[in-house]
Formats: C-alpha cells, structure tokens, sequence
C-alpha cells in the first residue's frame, strides 16, 4: 500500500481541474477525484487491518522515506498508524461530502453577479486535503509543518472570495491567527530539532527517531508551550479560539465543513502526535495547564453558544466546547482518554461537517441563518429537517450517534486520572452536557418545529440529490462510529497506548 | 424452546419496525404503517408472555431461588481490561415482568393509535417513534451492564422528546418537549457522574460484578468504595444517591417532576404508554435493580424514602385543584410512582422484611395497567370532545357506555377498592410502611384517601355533572379504540389476583404475604370516604366545590399554581443561568477576548507604523537616536551600579 496516493491523487485531481471548463465538468472531475480518495483510504483501512491481523505490530505501517533536503537533513519520511487512519478516513469523508454539497457552488454568488471561479474553488478545496492527508502521514517534523501550511492558505482564499458577510475581515482574523499557531509550532520543531541528541552525528526531524530519544526536562518544559499552543489554535484553544466562529460564518459551506471538519483536526493531531508524543514530561508537568483551559474551553464555549442567534456562529460556538474535550482528552493522559479525544475529533468532524451541510442547505433556499426568522422548516422540507435533528442529536451525545461514544471514552478516561481537581474538571465536562442540549434543542426546537415563520418558505424545496447523498455519506459515518464503535476502538487503541506508554514509562 | 432462539426478536421486531417505517414510512406506508407496527408489537408481547410461562414457571427456578439468566451478552466497546460496555439481555424476575408490561402496554396503545391518530399527515412518522421508544425501553429493562441501561435512558428520553413533540407546529408541544429533555437530561447528569463511581471504585461496568463485589463486605471495592469519603459521605452514597438523582429526573419525583404535566401535549397514546406505564417507571426500575446496593447504605436508602412519600403527598393535593383531565391523570402518576419509590425505601432485604420491594414492583405491575387505560379512556373522551378541559365535559355516560365502564374500574383500582388491582398493590405498600415506620404510613394512608378524592372528582366531572347534549359528534370510537380499553379494564380487574410475592423478591426466594383482612379497614374507608366527598361534590352541578375553594382561597390557590415550583425553575434558568452566565460569557467572548484579538492586531500595524518613521534617511535622525541610546544605556548601568 502506498501512502503517496494520497498525496497523488488529489493533486492529480487538482491538475485534471485546469484542463476543464464549465461548472459541469469541473464537478464531475471532483466528484471522481473525492471519491476516488475515499475508495483508497477504504483500501488503506483494509490493508491495515491484514497487516495487523498478519501480526505487523510495528508503531507505523506503510513506511517509506526519501530525503528531500539533504543538508538540513529533511526527509519525505510517512506511515501511518490507526490514529492516522481514522484521520484520514475522516478528511476522506469531508471532502467527498464537501464537493457534493458545492454541486451548484455557493449559491450566494449566483445572484451577486461576481464571476464563479468553479475551477478555483474546487481546487482549493483539494489543495486544502493534499494538505491534510500529507499532514497525517508525515513522520517528519518538517514534512509535516509543510503540509500544515499547505492547508492553511486556501482557507484564506476560500473564504475571502467565496464567502460571506464580512468576508475580508474573517479571512484574516483567521489566517493571522493560525499563522501566529504556525510561527509558535515552527520555534518548537526547530527546538526539538536542536536539542534532540544526533542520530549518527547529524541533527534530525523524524519523529519516530525524536521519540526514542531523551529529551531533558528543561527543554522540554520550554517547547512544549510552543508545540501545544500553536497546535491548539488550529482546534480552537481557549483564549485563542475567536477565529472559530467568524471564519466558520463567513465561509462557503463547503469551506465551513471543511474547516470545521478537517482543519481542526490537524491541531488536535498535533498536539497529540508531536508534543504529547515527544515530550511527555512536559505534558505532564503543564497538564494542569491543559485540563484548566480545556474545561473552560468546553463549558464556556456550551455557554456562550447558548446565547447565539445565528445558526453558523451556534455550530461555530459549539465546536469550541466539542474541540475542548479532544484537548481535555489529550490533557488527561490515560490511555482510555486518549483514545477518547481521538475518536472525538473523528466524531467531531462527521457531526460537525454534517451541520454545516445543513445549515447550508437551510441557507441556500432561505437566504437566512437567523434563528428568528426561521421556523417550522419540518413542514417545508422534511428531509434537511430530519438531518438537523439528527446532526444536532449526534451533537448533544445521543447513544446510537458517534458523539456518545466520544464522550464516554472521555469521560470514563478522565475518571481513571486520580487527581482530584481533575475529577471536578471532568465533572465539569460532563455538566456541559446539559448546557449542550439546551442549545441545540432551543435551535430544534425554533427551526425545525414551531410555526412557520416565513410564508415565503412554504414555496421552498427539500434536499437535492446531491445534498441527499452528502448527508447520507456522513450520516453513515456517524452510525458506523456510534452503532458499532468497537472497530473505531481497536483502530485507535493501540496508537493510543504507545503515545501513553511514553508517558508512563517517564514517571 | 431455548431462550437465545427467539428472545433477541422481542427487541429487535420494533427496532426494525423504527427503521423501516422511519425511512421509508411516508412514501411507502402511510397507510399500513400502524397496521405493520402494531402486528410487529402483537408479536413481541406474545414472544415476552411465552417467556414470563417459559421463565416463571419452566426454567427459571432454581434450587427455590428465580436464578438470572443471561440470554447473550456481547462487547459493545471496550475501555480497558475490565471496563467496558456490554450489550446483554438478562431474565431476572424484574426484568421478565417488565417485558410483560412494556411489550403489553405498547401493544395497547399501537392498537388504541390505529383509531386515534387515523388520518394524521405523519402517522407512518408517529408509529415509527413508537416503535423505537419500544425498542429502547426493552432494551433498558434487559440492561446488562449499567452504561447499557445509560445509553437506553437517553434513547427512552429522546423518543419521549420526538412523541411529545409531536404536533411541532404547535409552540406550547415544542415547549414541553424541550423541558422534558432538558430536565431530564440535568438528572441523568447525577446518573453519569454516580456510574462514573461505581466505574472507578468497582472496576466494572456490569450489574451482577459490581452488585455481588460490593455486598461482599471484605471485598476491597468495598473497602474501597465506603472508606473514601467526600463532603462528610462516603462514595458509595454519593453513587447511589447521584444515580437516584438520574431515576428521580426520569420517574418525575419531585423537585424533578416538572416536566411530567407538561408532557401531556403530546398525542394521548402516547401519554398513556410514556408518561405513565413504562418510561417514567423506569427511575423505580432503575433503584430496584440496584437494590442490593441501596440496602447497603441507610442515607441513600432513606433519601429514596422521603423523595418517594413527599412525591406522592404533594403530587395527590396538586391533582385535586386541576382541571385539564391528562394534568390529573399526570399527577396522579407521579403520586403512584411516589408510592413505589418510597416502598422500595422502606424495604429489608431478605424474605418478609421485603415486603417493601414486592409490593413496589407489585404496585409498579398494577399500576401500568390501570393507568394506561385511564389515559386511553381520557384520550377517547379527548378524541371525542375536542378539549382536554374538565368543563367541556360531564354527562358523557350515555355517549360513551364502554369508556365510561372501563374508566371507573380504572378509577375503582387506583382508588384501591376490593377486589379491583390496585387494592393488593396498595395494600401491600401500606402494609410494609406500616411495618417500618407509623410516620409514613400515616402520610401514605392519609395520600391514598386523596386519590380516591381526585380520581373520582375526574370520573364524576367527565361520566356524570352536567346533562350535555352533544348535538353531533361521531361515536364513541372505532372497535380498535374500544378493544384495547376492555382488554386492559380486565386485567385492571384480574391481575391484583397475581400472587407476587412468589415470584418477584428482593432475593429471588418466594415468601408468603400476610394478608390481613382487619388492616384493609382502615385504607378502604378512607378511599370511600375520598369518592363519597367527590360524589357529593361533583356528581351534580353544584357551587359546593367553588365554595370550598374560595374558603382556602390562598392554599388553593398555591396548590393550583402547583406550588410555583415552574415560576421558581424558570427563575433560575432565565435569570441566573442565561442571564448571569450566558450573556456574559458571549459579550466576554465578543468584547474581551476578540477584542483584545483585534487590538493586538492593531497594536502591530500601529507600532510597524511608527517604527516605520524611524528609517527617514536622515543622518542627523540617526546620530540623535545614537546619542539618546548611548545615553539611556549609561543611566541604565549607572543606575544598577
């Protein structure tokens, strides 16, 4: 199995784009290029589980590594373990889902009379996941902060074309802001890449070497800072977590998914990946600091959801308390909570990808995200109204849909940590549980059901095929996850305990 | 017949009923779809009643002790070595009795529904939530393992959501639906963080592990579990009575009730299956699964206790000053389920002493059938009077000769008058609480006359009062309306007949009841006394009620606004949670910590401004900044020197 594929192949979808023309062709392209991904991350799933049933119990399967800057001694080093999988099956999914939902392209550009730039906004869209995908396979330092950056510029475009409301100002709220996460990532690469001892007498970025080395608690203490919060702006740490909502509520659906979905994750990833991975002392040492910022994050986030009025900026505020719990997660560092917070950033990213789609789809007949000028939408059209239920279902924890399980696995984790603040921390989590279906039922319940607000709605259609099929494709993610977790479990779980048992093995 | 070869189909029937009504419902069966779903339920209660023969009388007697038996039990996820969720099905006597209820019930009221909801635009949508709020009760009732009846709590409390939220387009249903979530949602909070306890300290999540390591009193869970201790108790009662909080939210017990009246605006059926037969019964079930554990511990067990008895007394006044026939019947409810919260409460653990538990789950039993019925008798009088107000009706008994019957054996079993079901039941409970403490059975005793009060008060003002002439109206209902009315006004009749105590104990071994007909006297006399006062009162058109209500004009008037429990809720959740914590954590967000976002931004682009003025090109610029640097660099040593 090769990993480049998957590089490979939106590239080459991305390239196939310049050779078309017209809305029709350049969505056809995409749709094959999406779904062409989503078949080899299955085939990448089913390779994996034959590795691991063959008995390969390396940390990391599928390796290849070439050298690409000899001198500062960089390498194209990937692989993938299960945490990476589910990583990857979860961008796949995004972006099969976010294509399908662009099929006619932000319908607001149909009436403001700006050109289309179908072409463009495809290809961003695939640049963006070269980006992710080349992210969660890198085992280089610097391959990896590449591909981060990679994802981080078609955002800006994304949204500063194609987006809405106060586009400009967003898009560099949101840009700025991750840029300032990158810069803070780069100073603690470069340290670790300075301070880790020589492999053969040269300095290295591969992560799989950096991990078997011992790094001294000083440095560590002083990167790991860096690393986690740099990371943790891409998913939304708290008090750096204000890009969330205006980025999401400018951006074209598709982008909003994409960001939310995808994007997120690459913070969560790294945080596990790179600074728990590598510098676990330090992780334990500022846990406190995590746990204490997560929970805020979580509760504060359920909080100031509760008083929102616009559907996006609701599903933005709620992604910060759900991002909270991958931190808080992450933060615990057990084992079952780890595995916890990686399961939640893959639930996250179905559910929350699922709730654009929606709020999209609502937006694109209504021209309205308003809570108050919507209502009554089951009556109009059944179909999206069903999904909303269902998203936002997923979203406050309901057994059955993935976030449960999610949420479970951490809290259950969190438990384990002996720590007494800790467990008024996951107490406090759990509380806002509560606050989360206050939320989302008070936006069901003004939605979907009630009155019809707007005569005008009764003239609107329900979901095309395309949409239909969107929102199948991540509902059965959501399913899969929360009707049969076990597999999303066993996928995790080993992945799970190595980066754990860096942390135990330096008690 | 082996259990494993049909039993799985007795949840599994509605749950494909759900998904296949659910998705391809409105397209393809809008008009079979009850059909469907009620022949689905008709066979997973004749599956549940072969297993009660096969269980009660077959197999499930071992060595003079009902043994559990676990049919299939599989590893849903895992968490670590012990830890994990497991999906199971467990026949214990508890459990086979309530698949008898919940199967039976639901099967009424799929019936009942047939004829009620007949030409609604989304009855295909209304039976598919039926069949999945029947899927998760079973699934609750046959919990293996304590996350498993966690996650079918949430599953029981969403359909009853999508149920009372029916009739969406109306704000008053959408409203309901949202508190009864909400609130029940804030209980199973406790449910979460007490199962996260019992996680912890018993090193498992299944019921019998952690049952028979903690009553084993040199176990080190136990050791464990009783030696922490955290605010002046130890954990195992915050376990127990943190999951108490989860079954009070759910049994709507009080402070937690508030829910349960508005939960009428949901379709009647519904109300007849969720909001008194089964879901809210699921809080009772809950602690009596856990029995053994509470009878560990004396603080948890006696919280049971008082929440249960002042339910049920604050419950009973509440229903005799309302007029919308579902809010009595709703209170009502809560007072039964008061009724056998505070039985389990009271009850030893072992042989006689356990009065208490048999007569719960005895009371529980009864209740479920001459409850439902009283509100499918409430929905056919709805069904035919359009209004759920006590004064659009009276006179009723010639109209509707079967709903008048069934309803007063429905109110003649609740009141607990020989022979009818509700009398054993009752007597049972007051026999235990006689027993253990005179206090508590005054205040049930004296809570039963009450009922017999407001039960009958409802029967006179909707069978008898006014003479109405109904000018034209469509009969009483369709045989499948009626059917379902007669089957249960039987067993309301019939199954008080049942000798319990032989077969649901708190140990598993049967006892013999004492049955004493001298201390019937007392409670018998007070239930007539209570329909004597409503016959006088209510039979005929009068202003005897009206006066004396005036004459307690302020009491009445706080039990009827019952008891501003809602205006104290709503104080909270407006004032202090939106208020105080919403806002100003969304104008912090907005104003303070963007802002500061924003400022540094242009503090930047201030700064790279100025800074920018710096490189003029000037020589003599240059040779000033050299001296003031020079400068300020010698003071800055002088200085530290």
């Amino acid at each position: 199995m090769s990993l480049h594929l998957l590089i490979i192949l939106p590239l080459l979808t991305l390239i196939a784009l310049l050779f078309v023309n017209g809305l029709k062709q350049v969505r056809l392209v995409s749709l094959i290029g999406a779904v062409a991904q989503l078949v080899v991350s299955f085939i990448l799933l089913y390779a994996f589980w034959q590795e691991r049933s063959h008995g390969n119990t390396a940390a990391m399967l599928f390796e290849s590594n070439y050298s690409w800057f000899k001198t500062w001694h960089i390498n194209y080093h990937v692989g993938v373990d299960g945490i990476s999988i589910s990583m990857i099956l979860l961008t796949a999914f995004v972006v099969v889902a976010g294509v399908l939902v662009s099929w006619n392209m932000p319908a607001r550009l149909n009436y403001s009379g700006v050109e289309k730039m179908n072409k463009e906004f495809f290809a961003l869209l695939f640049l963006l996941s070269v980006g992710a995908y080349g992210f969660f396979i890198s085992l280089d330092l610097f391959t990896l902060f590449f591909f981060l950056e990679v994802a981080v510029i078609p955002k800006f475009l994304l949204i500063g074309i194609w987006g809405s409301g106060k586009k400009e100002n967003s898009a560099m709220k949101l840009v700025l802001m991750l840029m300032f996460g990158s810069a803070l990532v780069f100073v603690g690469l470069v340290g670790l890449y300075y301070n880790t001892p020589l492999n053969n007498g040269s300095t290295s970025f591969d992560l799989l070497y950096i991990s078997t080395q011992n790094i001294s608690l000083n440095t560590q203490l002083v990167f790991f800072p860096f690393l986690f919060v740099g990371f943790g702006i891409f998913t939304a740490i708290f008090p750096f977590h204000t890009w969330v909502p205006d980025g999401h509520s400018s951006a074209p659906t598709a982008a909003s998914m994409f960001l939310a979905g995808i994007s997120m994750k690459l913070g969560g990833y790294g945080c596990l990946r790179v600074a728990t991975f590598l510098m676990p002392d330090a992780a334990q040492h500022y846990s406190w600091i995590i746990i204490l910022l997560s929970t805020i994050a979580i509760i504060y986030g359920a909080f100031a959801t509760m008083m929102q009025t616009d559907l996006k900026y609701i599903n933005a505020y709620s992604s910060i308390s759900h991002c909270g719990f991958v931190l808080l997660g992450i933060g615990m560092l057990t084992k079952i909570s780890i595995t916890g917070a990686v399961m939640q950033m893959v639930s996250h990213g179905l559910m929350t990808a699922l709730f654009f789609a929606v709020i999209g789809m609502i937006y694109e007949r209504t021209h309205t995200r308003a809570v108050k000028e919507l209502g009554g939408l089951l009556k109009v059209m059944p179909f999206i109204s069903a999904v909303f239920v269902l998203a936002g279902l997923a979203s406050l924890g309901l057994p059955g849909l993935s976030g449960f399980v999610a949420e479970m696995t951490i809290f259950i984790g969190s438990w384990q940590n002996v720590d007494t603040t800790y467990r008024i921390a996951t107490i406090i989590a759990c509380a806002s549980i509560v606050v989360t279906a206050v939320y989302i039922l008070q936006a069901v319940g003004k939605v979907i059901m009630g009155p019809v607000e707007n005569e005008n709605h009764l003239q609107l259609g329900d979901a095309s095929w395309n949409e239909k099929w969107a929102a199948a494709l991540l509902t059965f993610g959501i399913l899969a996850i929360g009707l049969a977790p076990f597999w999303l479990e066993k996928l995790i779980g080993p992945g799970a305990k190595i980066i754990f048992d860096r942390i135990v093995l330096n008690y | 017949m082996n259990f494993s070869s049909y039993i799985f189909l007795i949840p599994l029937l509605p749950l494909i009923g759900f998904v296949v009504l659910g998705i391809f419902g409105k397209k393809y069966f809008n008009q079979s779809a009850g059909t469907i779903a009620t022949g689905f339920l008709g066979i997973s209660a004749l599956l549940s009643l072969y297993t009660a023969y096969q269980y009660f009388f077959v197999v499930g007697l071992v060595n003079q002790v009902y043994q559990p038996i676990q049919v299939f039990n599989f590893t849903w996820l895992q968490f670590s070595e012990n830890l994990s969720i497991n999906l199971g099905f467990v026949l214990n006597p508890i459990s086979v009795m309530m698949l008898v209820v919940v199967t039976f019930v639901s099967f009424m009221v799929h019936l009942f529904s047939l004829g009620y909801m007949k030409g609604e635009e989304r009855f295909a949508t209304y039976y598919s939530f039926l069949q999945l709020f029947t899927f998760s009760m079973l699934g609750l009732v046959i919990s293996t393992n304590i996350f498993q009846i966690y996650m079918f709590w949430e599953l029981v409390g969403v359909s009853s959501y999508l149920l009372i939220g029916y009739y969406f387009q109306k704000p008053s249903a959408v409203a309901a639906s949202k508190k009864a979530f909400i609130v029940t949602r804030f209980a199973d909070l406790g449910f979460l963080i007490g199962i996260l306890i019992f996680a912890f300290r018993g090193n498992t999540l299944d019921f019998d592990v952690l049952i028979s390591r903690l009553t084993n009193t040199q176990s080190p869970e136990y050791l464990n579990i009783t030696s922490v201790s955290f605010l002046g108790a130890s954990l195992l009662t915050w376990a127990l009575t943190l999951v108490f909080i989860g079954g009070a939210g759910k049994s709507a017990m009080f402070p937690l009730h508030i829910w349960l009246p508005d939960a009428m605006e949901g379709p009647t059926p519904v109300s007849a299956l969720i909001h008194a037969a089964t879901m809210v019964v699921a809080g009772v079930y809950l602690v009596a699964r856990l029995f053994p554990l509470f009878q560990l511990d004396a603080i948890a067990l006696n919280i049971v206790t008082y929440v249960g008895l002042l339910s049920a007394l604050f419950a009973a006044i509440i229903a005799c000053t309302q007029t919308d026939i579902k809010r009595v019947l709703a209170y009502s409810t809560m007072s039964q389920i008061g009724y056998m919260m505070f039985a389990l409460g009271i009850s030893g653990a072992t042989g006689e002493m356990s009065l208490g538990y048999t007569a719960s789950m005895f009371h529980l039993f009864t209740h479920a059938f001459f409850k439902s019925l009283l509100f499918l008798g409430a929905g056919a009088v709805i069904h035919m009077i359009h209004s759920n107000e006590m004064k659009d009706m009276g006179g009723l008994r010639k109209y509707m000769p079967i709903t008048h019957i069934t309803f007063l054996v429905a109110c003649l079993a609740i009141s607990g008058i020989p022979p009818f079901a509700g009398f054993f039941s009752k007597e049972e409970i007051l026999l235990a609480s006689y027993q253990s403490n005179k206090l508590i059975f005054a205040v049930a005793l004296i809570t039963s006359g009450i009922t017999a009060f407001y039960m009958f008060r409802l029967y006179f003002s909707i069978f008898w009062k006014k003479e109405k002439q109904l000018e034209h109206h469509h009969g009483e209902g369709t045989w499948n309306m009626k059917l379902p009315l007669i089957i249960l006004g039987i067993c309301s009749v019939l199954v008080g007949f049942i000798p319990f105590s032989n077969f649901v104990t708190a140990d598993g071994k049967s006892f013999h009841s004492s049955f004493h007909i001298l201390f019937s006297v007392a409670p018998v006399s007070l239930a007539l006394i209570g329909i004597f006062v409503a016959y006088v009162l209510y039979q005929k058109e009068n202003n005897k009620s009206g006066n004396i209500a005036n004459s307690i004009s302020s009491i009445y008037k706080v039990a009827y606004n019952k008891f501003y429990i809602d205006e104290l809720y709503l104080f909270i959740t407006k004032k202090i949670v939106f208020n105080l914590i919403g806002k100003p954590a969304a104008w912090f967000d907005r104003n303070v910590i963007d802002a500061s976002v924003i400022g540094t931004a242009r503090v930047t682009a201030n700064v790279s401004e100025k800074i920018k003025e710096f490189q003029s090109g000037k020589v003599q610029d240059y040779i000033i900044y050299f001296f003031v640097g020079i400068l300020s660099f010698a003071i800055a040593i002088l200085y530290i020197w």
